[in-house]
């Protein structure tokens, strides 16, 4: 298979993959590595749901190509839960019910552990800006601001 | 962990994907020299592209808008992903992304307004990964940051095949999607003066809605106050006003000399609905964009002026 070798860093494994060059990180991610958490909405960085973190920055990863994660660490959804044990932010977004149809919550949930990892006591605004790469066409977006001020609470304490 | 690790594994040696039939004409190549960069473009026979944050080029590629042969990744380029402080003021790489500006301290209290631009471009996602010189060769009209950095008097340091040149931002774009560069030539770095004392810059653009839109209309302006707080110098430039950014040399003569007082604002405000030559569209009307230039450069020379001391 001809293609791009690319190693790279997911969620703290090593993980060593081929791809062609016009191919998104997002469709390595899904297509190639199983990784089917993160989302593709729109395909154009204009929805969110596929956000990733990569370097520390949270980035759509349909907007950047397999090739590029060449010796950068990545996170993604499958990697914010330890083992059973769920990342405040997912539980509070089930407490809240801060999800429906379930398409934009992976990139909700990595876009607002971004936000509160650079900003842990988020004002009801700041959130809601931090979040507005995000969209939902279910919930109004007001128990996911609740869900994300709540976790930010917890998160505190802890 | 183990299990995922575990599937990465069976991934890489029986994944197969519907891409492995495409893009096989195309080369992806991350060169460590701007020199090997230039050079690469030169020599490719079909069209080639540069990737810095891929912003624009990956929605354009997704669009089938443009099916480059070649992508050159600039962002292993030495230099490419930082922001220097130099003794001539601040040397922004190509590769910097806008949230970077946003986060650097230094800048923001030299040039808040073409930090405000910047930051105004895309939502968080892009701002992670969209670069200003990225703004610039796109070439929209209604790029948010270009009025910010031409009335800033903004320069980028272009690198070729034939050495370097610096050249006016405004002299970059020459139309919507097109630029006066060369095949071959990328620009390498934004050049910002040293700020002078009194000095203040802004920006504002018209959106229909509060956050994440294409203007509409826009407006940079940067003010040099004198001793006695009489403006000494300026430029105003206006954005998604005419197929290129608008540098209004009037409305800068218009302010030179004053204190910002009302009559001169209004004076700005005619002369820069005057100056506008915008379409006529969804988004706007001609008689609508001109109004809202004009009361957008009232606006921003009286942010810039506060911002330079004045009042």
């Amino acid at each position: 298979m001809a293609g791009v070798a690319v190693s790279t860093t997911i969620n703290g494994d090593h993980v060593e993959y081929l791809c062609q060059p016009d191919e998104t990180l997002l469709d390595v991610l899904r297509d190639r590595l199983g990784l089917t958490g993160a989302k593709e909405g729109c395909g154009t960085g204009d929805c969110g749901a596929c956000s990733v973190i990569v370097d520390n920055r949270l980035v759509c990863s349909c907007l950047v190509l397999g090739a590029e994660a060449e010796g950068r660490q990545i996170e993604t959804i499958e990697g914010m839960a330890h083992g059973d044990q769920l990342h405040p932010l997912q539980q509070k977004f089930l407490e809240h019910a801060a999800l429906q149809c379930g398409i934009c919550t992976p990139g909700f949930l990595i876009a607002a552990k971004d936000l509160l990892e650079k900003n842990p006591s988020p004002t009801e605004e700041e959130i809601r800006f931090g979040l507005a790469g995000n969209l939902c066409r279910c919930t109004g977006y007001d128990k996911i601001v609740r869900a994300v001020q709540d976790a930010a609470n917890v998160m505190k304490g802890a | 962990m183990q299990e995922a690790d575990g599937h990465y594994k069976e991934s890489l040696y029986n994944g197969r994907s519907d891409h492995d039939h495409q893009g096989e004409t195309m080369r992806y190549i991350r060169p460590q020299s701007i020199e090997e960069a230039a050079g690469l473009l030169a020599s490719a026979a079909g069209p080639a592209a540069i990737l810095a944050g891929g912003s624009d080029l990956l929605v354009r590629m997704k669009g089938g808008f443009i099916e480059p042969e070649l992508i050159v990744d600039i962002k292993a380029i030495a230099g490419l992903s930082e922001i220097k402080e130099t003794a001539d003021g601040f040397s922004i790489g190509a590769a910097v992304p806008c949230a970077v500006l946003g986060e650097n301290a230094a800048l923001k209290k030299a040039w808040p307004g073409v930090v405000e631009a910047a930051k105004l471009i895309g939502s968080k996602q892009v701002q992670g990964r969209c670069t200003i010189v990225g703004n610039l060769c796109n070439a929209s009209p209604a790029a948010d940051s270009v009025p910010a950095l031409v009335a800033a008097g903004a320069k980028a340091v272009v690198a070729g095949p034939n050495g370097r040149r610096t050249i006016p931002v405004e002299a970059v774009p020459t139309g919507p999607g097109r630029t006066s560069l060369a095949k071959g030539e990328i620009i390498e770095a934004i050049l910002l003066d040293k700020r002078a004392p009194n000095a203040g810059d802004a920006y504002q653009r018209f959106i229909p809605r509060t956050e994440m839109d294409i203007a509409v209309v826009s407006a940079g302006v940067n003010l040099t106050l004198g001793e006695a707080g009489a403006i000494k110098s300026a430029r105003v430039a206006l954005g998604a006003a005419a197929p290129t950014v608008l540098l209004v040399e009037e409305a800068a003569e218009v302010l030179v000399g004053s204190k910002l007082d009302e009559a001169t604002l209004e004076r700005l405000a005619k002369i820069c609905a005057g100056a506008c030559r915008p379409i006529d569209d969804k988004r706007g009307t001609i008689e609508f964009r001109r109004k809202v230039a004009g009361v957008l450069a009232k606006r921003v020379a009286t942010t810039a002026y506060e911002r330079a001391g004045g009042k």
